[in-house]
């Protein structure tokens, strides 16, 4: 049967702005989150703490908790003898202590009980003896000779010392026009996203399955490691991520509460569910580390950079996580964004005692960029440059291959750089400010997933399953968690943009190993480019099912069909059938059909082969730029940020909306770091200082600016339509555009974040002093 | 100790028998099964519970649930009618003023008791309305053009 066919073209959804797939769930109330699951037949599962921040744990009793009436189930260090960690090859924490604690708030022993405060109550009968041992807080501290080791296999409690060299380092320093080199130091700052912790765990005696609900960013680890505690097959684990609040990398990993929440489950034989406070959540903790960082830079009067040399060291708790991971990015990532000839780079990650460090936001590259930025900024005005000709002296030409062994292949930073110059008035006004203002910018970058996947297995880095049936509806089943950042809609586009139809007919299902194929997860900004790409090819293969349908219907060959949004037509004819007919057609030949898309990172891209050369390289790098405004209140050391102008290179934006909503969560985000937020530890005890949203400053939206972005397309070769990463580059850039903004007003620059008001007074104050000691000797 | 709460809860009467010592957003989550209201700290520090109370912002989570005795409660599943969004639901959905929407039912509950009483609040007036909730995800800026859109729209 033929009719006649107007159809006008395909359905176009990437590029589109477009709002979140889920997101009449979210302002509607109906999203359900871990803690929101219907769980009134579960038992609560507490955890009991440690009180010390380093000690022995001589002896553990429960008989008492155990009697308690409604208790279910009492668990310690003794049921769960598997180490995990993220790093095959630095598994060294428990979910509950084992002999040894290594912060306050570390996971002792838990209960499940009919209620929390039965659990509760049953956590005090717990006795626990401790032998304390000496308390390090700081870097310095556990390096210091004799102190004594968290780990018995760090004896100088040094878990990773890196240490590279690319070029000709003393030769660069010996061609610069100016030689400098300064310290930094930066607070640890916390994730703090919105949801708090929470893990619901089932499981099912009779047939000794567990079925874990978790706040997961990578539900694959999750699977992986809880099996692994518990001993199981991991085909009797299902693990399902329902909405997320938020992640910034705090739920990279598997975390000790969710595996604690499966131990709870199987020794009760009943459904658990652990929800930790707002200050349990701030303990469990896995952000940016503590950093000192001690950098030396050469320029040429051009202000073209001729040798690098930094030194960094971070204190990253008590236990491995990410940590190696942060301290090799700290390095690879001083380059890719300009021009690098020669670099040396030394990084130490130390144990403390102090909650575990891990990924957030920017992994490994934001304190590093604030301190090369800044370096960038001073020696600038030495030689007399303007800030954006010294950035422009070290632009890099793609495609380009950096010393360390990074791929380049889109690079849009310089129109970045010409968009804040223009947008912000730069060249117009950045002299003729008013007394307390002045304005600062920066460039920063970020990958676009890692190349290298913590667990390599050989398997595509991504794989994305689409469904049609009979019914027309296309169902995209992917293992990608969508933790806010719209990773769902942005799949679900990037596969309708592949079959030209709309996103009416597409259902997503997300992160749910019972369905889904497996994903390496949502981190280090990887969905869109990696998992995009697996979900463009499942597109075009879908396509082609229907292609070969409508072909096969209109008795031509495939390749004189036209797909036209829900039309397949024959080129160059009227004859035509709709979607609905061609579904019909490629089902009666094949059954319901789910088809495969994957992804895997060419061989070229996946970085050089020195030791530590796994981190760094990656598909694709996105570049930022921006321009921070501020004013400054001299009498308060007081600091509001008027404006921020930023500009992204994105490859290309699929969903705009989207892009534009992660750019302002990104410098936002960098705001918090700069202006305020900090972590902090009692030295004596180890015990948080700030671990509650009063003492732990995130900025309100009184004191939060406008943030102009405007989004640049480099269209990079590998990208799904040219696309990369759009949530974690513009951070770093934030940071040394805020405190070069604030030199600019001020004449001050402190080499410490977060600045303080009360940090920024009192070096008011000292240059008032220094500015009236100089008059009175003047008058002299 | 318990006693016999009765109330109006978006727009229906209810009584149940709750502790004297048992919190309104406890109450709701877990008594009522209304979900919508999220905690996000250990009290009164983020705003993620926001409910209207006689229609004025509460946080639910410094709330007695005996203090409603027979007054207002609306949560944010009480907002639309027959199941559609309302105009601040609508906004921040087509704006991107949700992300993770773990924050969005407080926005929209500290943005609809705004909105009641000033129906074209200022920019200003908008942050302050919303300056005891916070959100990390979106900067703001999403949440404010949300706040804008819907403001001046019928409710
Ligand atoms: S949960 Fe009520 S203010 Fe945070
Ligand atoms: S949207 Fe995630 S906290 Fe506001």
């Amino acid at each position: 049967m033929t009719k006649p066919v107007h159809a006008v073209g395909p359905v176009r959804t990437a590029g589109r702005p477009q709002p979140l797939i889920d997101g009449v769930e979210k302002v509607t109330g109906r999203a359900l989150y871990t803690a929101d699951l219907p769980s009134a037949h579960a038992l609560t599962g507490e955890i009991l703490r440690s009180p010390v921040a380093h000690g022995e744990i001589i002896r553990i009793d429960t008989a008492r908790a155990r009697a308690l009436p409604g208790v279910r189930a009492v668990i310690t260090g003794a049921d769960c003898d598997v180490a995990y960690g993220v790093l095959p090859i630095a598994h060294n924490e428990f979910p509950l202590a084992r002999g040894k604690v290594r912060y306050w708030g570390e996971a002792v022993a838990a209960v499940a009980a009919d209620d929390a405060r039965i659990a509760r109550e049953a956590l005090e009968l717990i006795e626990v003896e401790y032998r304390s041992l000496p308390v390090y807080t700081t870097a310095a501290a556990a390096r210091a000779e004799g102190a004594v080791p968290l780990h018995a296999d760090k004896p100088d409690n040094i878990e990773r010392e890196v240490s590279h060299v690319f070029g000709d380092v003393d030769g660069g320093f010996a061609a610069a026009d100016l030689v400098r080199e300064r310290n930094f130091h930066y607070a640890e700052v916390a994730h703090a996203q919105m949801e708090p912790d929470c893990t619901l765990a089932e499981y099912d005696p009779e047939r000794g399955r567990l079925t874990l609900h978790s706040v997961t960013q990578v539900p694959f680890y999750v699977h992986l490691t809880v099996a692994q505690c518990l001993k199981m097959d991991p085909a009797a684990v299902r693990v399902v991520k329902p909405f997320v609040g938020g992640g910034f990398g705090h739920r990279t990993e598997t975390l000790p509460f969710e595996v604690i929440a499966a131990l709870l489950a199987r020794a009760a034989g009943a459904t658990v569910k652990v929800e930790l406070s707002r200050e349990q959540t701030f303990v469990v903790h896995r952000a940016r580390p503590e950093t000192d960082i001690r950098l030396k830079v050469g320029m040429k009067r051009s202000g073209e950079i001729t040798a690098v040399d930094a030194e960094v060291v971070q204190r990253g708790g008590a236990y491995a996580g990410y940590g190696i991971v942060t301290i090799l990015y700290a390095g690879a990532l001083i380059h890719a964004l300009y021009r690098t000839t020669a670099v040396k780079y030394r990084g130490f990650r130390v144990y403390a005692n102090t909650p575990p460090c891990g990924p957030m936001r920017g992994h490994g590259s934001v304190d590093m960029r604030h301190a090369f930025e800044t370096m960038i900024d001073t020696m600038a005005g030495e030689l007399g440059l303007d800030s954006f000709a010294a950035r422009r002296a070290n632009l890099i030409t793609p495609p380009y291959r950096t010393i360390n062994d990074l791929q380049v292949n889109s690079y849009g930073l310089p129109e970045c750089l010409d968009w804040v110059e223009q947008a912000s008035g730069w060249k117009r006004r950045k002299d003729k400010l008013p007394p307390g203002h002045g304005m600062g910018v920066a460039c920063s970058h970020y990958v676009s997933g890692a190349a290298k996947p913590v667990h390599w297995t050989g398997e595509p880095h991504a794989t994305v399953n689409l469904r049609l049936d009979f019914d027309g509806s296309i169902t995209l089943l992917t293992g990608a968690a969508d933790i806010g950042q719209g990773s769902s809609t942005l799949l679900a586009q990037v596969a309708a943009e592949a079959l030209g139809i709309g996103l009416e007919r597409f259902r997503v299902i997300a992160a749910d190993s019972a369905l889904t194929p497996k994903d390496n997860g949502s981190y280090s900004s990887r969905v869109s480019f990696m998992v995009g790409n697996a979900a463009l090819a499942a597109g075009k293969e879908l396509r082609s099912h229907l292609r070969n349908a409508a072909a096969r219907r209109l008795e031509v060959n495939a390749g004189d069909i036209e797909c036209l949004g829900e039309t397949y037509r024959v080129a160059g004819s009227d004859r035509g059938i709709s979607y609905r007919e061609a579904v019909r057609e490629a089902l009666a030949q094949d059954g319901p059909i789910t088809v495969k898309g994957t992804y895997t990172v060419p061989e070229e891209l996946q970085g050089g082969k020195f030791r530590g050369a796994g981190v760094g390289p990656s598909p694709g790098f996105s570049y930022a730029a921006q321009v921070v405004e501020v004013a400054v209140d001299e009498d308060t050391g007081e600091m509001r940020v008027e404006n921020v102008w930023v500009a992204h290179d994105c490859g290309f934006a699929i969903n705009p909306l989207a892009v534009e909503g992660q750019v302002h969560g990104a410098v936002w985000m960098g705001m918090g770091q700069a202006t305020g937020e900090q972590t902090q530890f009692f030295q004596e005890n180890g015990l948080p200082v700030r671990a509650n949203f009063l003492d732990y400053r995130v900025p309100t939206i009184v004191e939060s600016p406008p943030i102009h972005v405007k989004i640049v397309e480099s269209h990079d070769p590998n990208g799904p339509f040219g696309a990369k990463e759009a949530s974690e580059a513009a951070l770093a850039g934030f940071l040394p555009a805020f405190t070069s903004a604030v030199a600019d007003a001020t004449g001050i620059r402190v080499a410490e974040l977060p600045l303080t008001s009360d940090l920024l007074l009192e070096a008011i104050h000292a240059r008032r002093r220094s500015e009236r000691l100089k008059r009175s000797r003047g008058g002299k | 100790m318990k006693r016999i709460l009765s109330l109006l809860l978006n727009g229906r009467r209810r009584e149940d028998a709750v502790a004297d010592d048992m919190l309104l957003i406890d109450y709701l989550r877990e008594l009522t099964g209304l979900t919508g209201t999220k905690r996000g700290c250990d009290g009164g520090e983020c705003g993620a519970c926001t409910v209207l109370l006689d229609g004025e912002p509460v946080l639910a989570c410094l709330t007695l649930a005996v203090r409603c005795e027979a007054r207002r409660v609306e949560t944010i599943e009480s907002l639309g009618e027959s199941g559609r969004m309302n105009r601040l639901q609508q906004a921040f959905h087509e704006k991107l003023g949700t992300q993770c929407g773990y924050c969005t039912q407080g926005m929209i509950m500290a943005g609809e008791a705004l909105l009641r009483r000033n129906p074209n609040p200022s920019e200003t007036e908008i942050r302050e309305a919303l300056s005891g909730n916070l959100c990390r995800c979106t900067g703001y800026v999403k949440i404010i053009e949300s706040v804008q859109a819907a403001a001046g729209k019928a409710p």
